[in-house]
């Protein structure tokens, strides 16, 4: 089955990994911004990371057939540096209409503290003015519940902010409900300790159902799998879900979300 | 899709025999450890588990809730912003 990973980190990732996926399935998948392990010390060398994401990364997936897409921000990891961010969030827009740039993310909350909310809102004034999608990154383990609620208290008290064009990911069993009865996409993490594992993500399908609900591996230069979509894919299959449901939330699902960019020039298998 | 409570039972009884087993010998291991100094840890185990059989339902949910910060309608009062 084709799948399109939508939120997965390619730099931190061999190109072993990208053949491996396109065998498994994957058509094309979507790299946000995030931490690179350490905090990087200048604008310049967020310049640099955003060249990597729109000219090296979609390089080095076409060898592969993989269509490579990516957002751009700084993480909330470093919004601690509140003039750094405020440096990055003033060049983004450099980059905004190159081709593989889908929008501004991951932005969101990491412990949920007052310089991240401020840099939060920023980010968010920032793809407002310039018509950009927004993918949200919601906080770990015991800080997510309460992070996810102040992420949608910004967004919902910004009148400005089409719902269905903003993802919020890492979802689990007690922020999907309210992340989707606000009208937002929801992404679902598989992450075998710290998120959702297949078995998990596959309950919140039967129990949420389909609509605005997709599935990543966020494999990254941490614990993590690059393949975990094709495990879901598994998961679904071994429960008895038709071909044609779990395909929704493979592929239709992200396919539909990143439509509404106006970069996301996607070629479907069936067309190349 | 979903699947009938029995067809869930047989097809992921041993996985979760085996999960419960895991959580059994971790007590095990903590109880011959000797004392714990992190209590508030201990009891969030103990809380998390007794939900497992409590009878009620969301248990997952409750599970995470169990393990998550509180949050402040107010927050954005507090900070300002």
């Amino acid at each position: 089955m084709y799948y399109i990973d939508p939120h997965i980190h390619m730099v931190s990732r061999t190109t072993d990994d990208y053949e491996t996926l396109a065998k498994m399935g994957c058509v094309a998948l979507s790299e946000p911004a995030f931490w690179a392990g350490f905090d990087r010390g200048s604008v310049d060398s967020f310049r640099d990371y955003f060249r990597q994401l729109t000219e090296t990364e979609p390089k080095r997936a076409a060898q592969y057939g993989i269509q490579h897409f990516t957002w751009l921000c700084i993480n909330a990891k470093e919004a601690e540096n509140v003039s750094l961010s405020r440096e990055v969030i003033a060049m983004i827009p450099e980059f905004l209409d190159r081709p593989n740039v889908l929008g501004i993310g991951e932005i969101g909350l990491n412990k949920n503290t007052k310089n991240e909310a401020t840099i939060f809102l920023e980010h968010v004034d920032l793809a407002v003015r310039h018509d950009q999608q927004i993918l949200i990154h919601t906080p770990h383990l015991e800080d997510k519940y309460q992070g996810t609620r102040m992420i949608l208290d910004m967004l919902c008290g910004d009148t400005r902010i089409q719902r269905h064009r903003v993802l919020v990911d890492h979802v689990e069993e007690h922020t999907i409900g309210p992340v989707l009865d606000a009208g937002f996409w929801a992404g679902m993490t598989l992450y075998p300790v710290t998120k959702c594992t297949p078995q998990r993500a596959a309950d919140m399908i039967e129990r949420f159902g389909p609509e605005r609900l997709m599935a990543n591996s966020a494999g990254d230069w941490g614990p993590s799998k690059p393949t975990a979509i094709p495990d879901l894919i598994l998961e679904l299959r071994r429960r008895g879900h038709s071909e044609a449901a779990i395909r929704r939330v493979v592929y239709e699902n992200p396919r539909t979300f990143f439509e509404q960019s106006r970069h996301f020039a996607f070629v479907a298998p069936e067309n190349r | 899709m979903s699947r009938t409570a029995d067809q869930v039972l047989e097809q992921e009884f041993l996985q979760v025999r085996a999960k419960i087993l895991e959580i059994a010998a971790f007590f095990d291991r903590l109880s011959e450890g000797g004392a714990v100094t992190n209590e508030q840890q201990l009891r969030l185990l103990r809380d998390g588990s007794t939900i497992l059989n409590d009878g009620a339902d969301e248990k997952a949910a409750r599970v995470q809730l169990l393990f998550s910060r509180q949050y402040e309608s107010n927050w954005r009062e507090k900070f300002g912003v």
